[in-house]
C-alpha cells in the first residue's frame, strides 16, 4: 500500500467517525433543541403536521405568559441563596474537618473518619423520615416548645439548609488533597508560630484550590437540580426553589400548556447548562475522583 | 492512611518498641506533651461543626429510623412498638411486591443499556481529535440537567397527541402509543429517557478506565498482529472489568433511588404501573402519614443497596495494576 492511499483510507474513517459522533450528539441534544423551538412557537404551529423545525414564526408570548403566572423570581432567588450558603459553608466545613482527619493527630481520629465515611453508603430516603420529624419538632422553632408542638422549621431557609450541610464525600475530597501536601509547609508555618487555624487558613487551604473548584461545582450543581427535600420540607410557594417551583407551575396548569411550560424549562435549566460549558473540566472531575 | 506517619510529633522516638509500656504509660505520655494536647484540641476543635451535623442530621436518623420501622407511628398518634409486624406486613402487601417488581424491571431495563451505550460512547471518544471536547460535553449536558426539567422535556416528547415521538414513530409505519398514560408502556418509556440521561456520567467513568490502561500493551498486540476487536476482548475487557463492575453497582444504586421523574412524569401510574420503592416509601410516610411503615420499606432499600455497596468493596479491594 502507497503511503498517500493510507492516509486517504484514515481520512475518510475519520469523518465517518466525525458524522457517527456528530448524529449522537444530535440525538442526546434533541430534547433541548426541541424544548427551545417548542419554547417559541406560536400555539397554531405547535400542534401543525407535520412539526416544523425551524419556526415559521418566533414568538415571546410563552415566556411572558410563563413569568407572569408564578413567583419565578422569587423561585430563582430562593435556588440562588440556599444553593449559595450551602455551597460556600460546606467548602468550609468540609475543607476544615478534611485537613482536620489528614493532617492532625489526635486520638480517635482513624474511628471518626471511617464513621463519617461509612455515613455515605445511606440512602438518604432512610433518613427522609426522621430528618423530617426533626425538621418539625426542631425546639424552640415555628411555635415549638423543646418537645415541638408547632411546625418547628417546615417551610423556613433553614429547613433547606441547615440538614445539608455536610458532605461526607466532601470530606473525604478534601483529606485525599490534603494529604498529598508536602509536610515541610506546615512545619514552617508552625515553626514562624502561626496558629493551627492560621496553618489551615492560610497555607494549607489556598493550596488545594481545584479540590475546591471540584467541590463547588458538584455541591452547587447538586443543589440547583435539587427536588426532593424542598418537596418534602416546602409547600410556601414563596420559599420555593425553582425545580419545585417549576413542578408546582406544571401541575397548577389547567390542561398542559406546552409552550409556557417549555419556556419555563429553558429558563430552569439554562443557569446549569451554562455553568457547565464554563466550568467542564470540574464537572467531569467529580465522578473520576468518586472512582478513587 | 500510611501517609500520616510523619505527622507523629518529634519528640516522641521513631519506632518505640510496641509492647514494652503499658496501655494507660502510652496516654499518660501522650497527653503529657503539650504539643500533642494543642495539636489533638486543634483537630476535636476542627471537626466538631462537621461532627454535630454528622450526629444530628445523619447518625440519629438512620437510628430514628430503625426504631420507627418497628413501631405503628403515624404523624397523628405517637404508635407503640409493634415489633417485626412492619416487616411481616410487607410480605403480603402487594403494593409492595409491585413496587419491588417495578424497580427490578426497571433496573434491569436501564442498566445493560446504560452500561453497553456508555461503553460504546467512551471507546467512541477516547481518542485525541479536533472537536472532541465538544463531542463529550454534548454526551455529558443531560447529567447536568435537573430531572424536573428533564421530565417536562420528556412529557412534550412522549406526548400522545403531539408528541414528537408519536410522530416519529407513525412516519416509520408505526402505531403511536400512549406512553405515559400505558400501563405496559409508562416504565420502559420512564427508563429510556433515564438511559438518555445517565450514560454521560458514565461515559466518563470508563473513558478515565480506559484512559488508565498503559498504551505500550495495545502497541505490543498490534506488533503481535492483533486487530481492532482482537484487543477489545483480550486488554480492553479485562483489564476494564473493575472500571465495569464499579459502574453497575453505582447504576444499580442510583436506579434504586429513583424518585423524581416519576413524581413529576406519572406520580406511580398508571394503575401502580411505575411505583418504585422510593414511591412508594413517599406514599406511605407523606401522603398516608404512616410512618412506621414507611421505614420499614426503607430499610429493606438500605438493605439491598447496602448489600450491592459491600460487595462492590470487596471486589474493587482486589485491583490489580497491570502497569508495565
Amino acid at each position: 500500500m502507497t503511503r498517500n492511499s493510507r492516509d486517504v483510507k484514515q481520512a475518510i474513517n475519520k469523518l465517518w467517525l466525525f458524522l457517527l459522533m456528530s448524529a449522537i450528539a444530535i440525538i442526546m441534544l434533541w430534547p433541548f433543541i426541541w424544548m427551545t423551538v417548542t419554547s417559541f412557537k406560536p400555539n397554531t404551529e405547535m400542534f401543525a403536521y407535520p412539526p416544523t423545525i425551524i419556526p415559521n414564526e418566533i414568538i415571546f408570548d410563552h415566556y411572558v405568559a410563563a413569568w407572569k403566572a408564578a413567583p419565578w423570581e422569587r423561585f430563582f432567588f430562593n435556588t440562588a441563596f440556599v444553593a449559595g450558603v450551602i455551597t460556600f459553608s460546606s467548602l468550609f466545613l468540609c475543607a476544615i474537618t478534611g485537613y482536620a482527619f489528614a493532617r492532625l493527630e489526635f486520638p480517635g481520629r482513624n474511628f471518626l473518619f471511617i464513621l463519617l465515611l461509612a455515613s455515605m453508603m445511606i440512602p438518604f430516603e432512610v433518613m427522609l423520615i426522621p430528618l423530617y420529624l426533626i425538621i418539625v419538632n426542631f425546639p424552640f422553632t415555628g411555635g415549638n416548645g423543646i418537645w415541638g408542638g408547632g411546625t418547628g422549621l417546615l417551610n423556613t431557609y433553614s429547613a433547606l439548609i441547615v440538614p445539608r450541610l455536610l458532605f461526607p464525600f466532601g470530606v473525604f475530597l478534601m483529606r485525599q488533597f490534603f494529604l498529598t501536601l508536602p509536610k515541610s509547609l506546615e512545619d514552617a508555618a508552625r515553626i514562624d508560630g502561626c496558629s493551627e487555624f492560621g496553618i489551615f487558613w492560610r497555607v494549607m487551604f489556598p493550596l488545594i484550590k481545584p479540590a475546591s473548584a471540584t467541590l463547588v461545582v458538584f455541591v452547587f450543581s447538586m443543589m440547583w437540580d435539587d427536588f426532593f427535600w424542598p418537596l418534602i420540607v416546602i409547600n410556601d410557594q414563596n420559599l420555593m426553589p425553582v425545580q419545585l417551583g417549576l413542578q408546582s407551575f406544571q401541575t397548577s396548569q389547567y390542561t398542559t400548556d406546552w409552550g409556557p411550560l417549555m419556556a419555563a424549562t429553558v429558563w430552569v435549566s439554562l443557569p446549569i447548562i451554562i455553568v457547565f460549558i464554563f466550568a467542564q473540566k470540574y464537572f467531569m472531575n467529580i465522578n473520576i475522583s468518586s472512582d478513587k | 492512611m500510611a501517609n500520616n506517619e510523619p505527622n507523629i510529633p518529634v519528640n516522641t522516638p521513631s519506632s518505640p518498641p510496641p509492647s514494652k509500656k503499658s496501655y494507660f504509660q502510652r496516654k499518660k505520655e501522650y497527653w503529657g506533651s503539650t504539643q500533642n494536647r494543642k495539636r489533638a484540641i486543634a483537630g476535636y476543635t476542627f471537626i466538631a461543626p462537621a461532627y454535630l451535623l454528622f450526629v444530628v442530621f445523619l447518625f440519629i436518623p438512620v437510628i430514628w429510623a430503625f426504631y420507627l420501622s418497628f413501631t405503628s407511628y403515624t404523624i397523628f398518634t405517637p404508635g407503640e412498638i409493634v415489633g417485626i409486624n412492619n416487616y411481616q406486613r410487607l410480605m403480603n402487601d402487594n403494593a409492595f411486591r409491585n413496587a419491588l417488581w417495578n424497580t427490578t424491571y426497571y433496573a434491569l431495563m436501564v442498566i445493560p443499556l446504560n452500561i453497553s451505550i456508555s461503553l460504546c460512547l467512551a471507546l467512541l471518544v477516547n481518542r485525541k481529535m479536533r472537536g472532541m471536547n465538544f463531542f463529550r460535553a454534548a454526551y455529558y449536558v443531560p447529567v447536568v440537567t435537573s430531572i424536573i426539567a428533564a421530565s417536562m422535556i420528556w412529557m412534550w416528547l412522549y406526548d400522545s397527541n403531539n408528541g414528537l415521538i408519536n410522530y416519529v414513530l407513525i412516519q416509520l409505519g408505526f402505531n403511536p402509543q400512549s406512553w405515559l398514560n400505558d400501563p405496559d408502556l409508562a416504565l420502559p418509556a420512564l427508563a429510556l429517557m433515564r438511559v438518555w440521561k445517565g450514560v454521560g456520567w458514565n461515559m466518563v467513568i470508563f473513558l478515565a478506565g480506559l484512559q488508565s490502561i498503559p498504551k505500550t500493551l495495545y502497541e505490543a498486540a498490534s506488533i503481535e498482529g492483533a486487530g481492532r476487536w482482537m484487543s477489545f476482548w483480550k486488554i480492553t475487557w479485562p483489564l476494564l472489568a473493575p472500571t465495569t463492575f464499579f459502574v453497575f453497582v453505582m447504576a444499580t444504586i442510583s436506579t434504586f433511588q429513583t424518585f423524581g421523574e416519576i413524581y413529576a412524569m406519572t406520580s406511580g401510574g398508571p394503575v401502580q404501573s411505575t411505583t418504585t420503592l422510593v414511591y412508594l416509601i413517599f406514599v406511605y410516610g407523606f401522603e398516608r402519614y404512616e410512618m412506621g411503615y414507611a421505614s420499614a420499606i426503607a430499610f429493606v432499600l438500605f438493605f439491598i443497596i447496602l448489600t450491592l455497596t459491600l460487595i462492590n468493596m470487596f471486589i474493587t479491594q482486589k485491583k490489580v495494576n497491570y502497569d508495565l
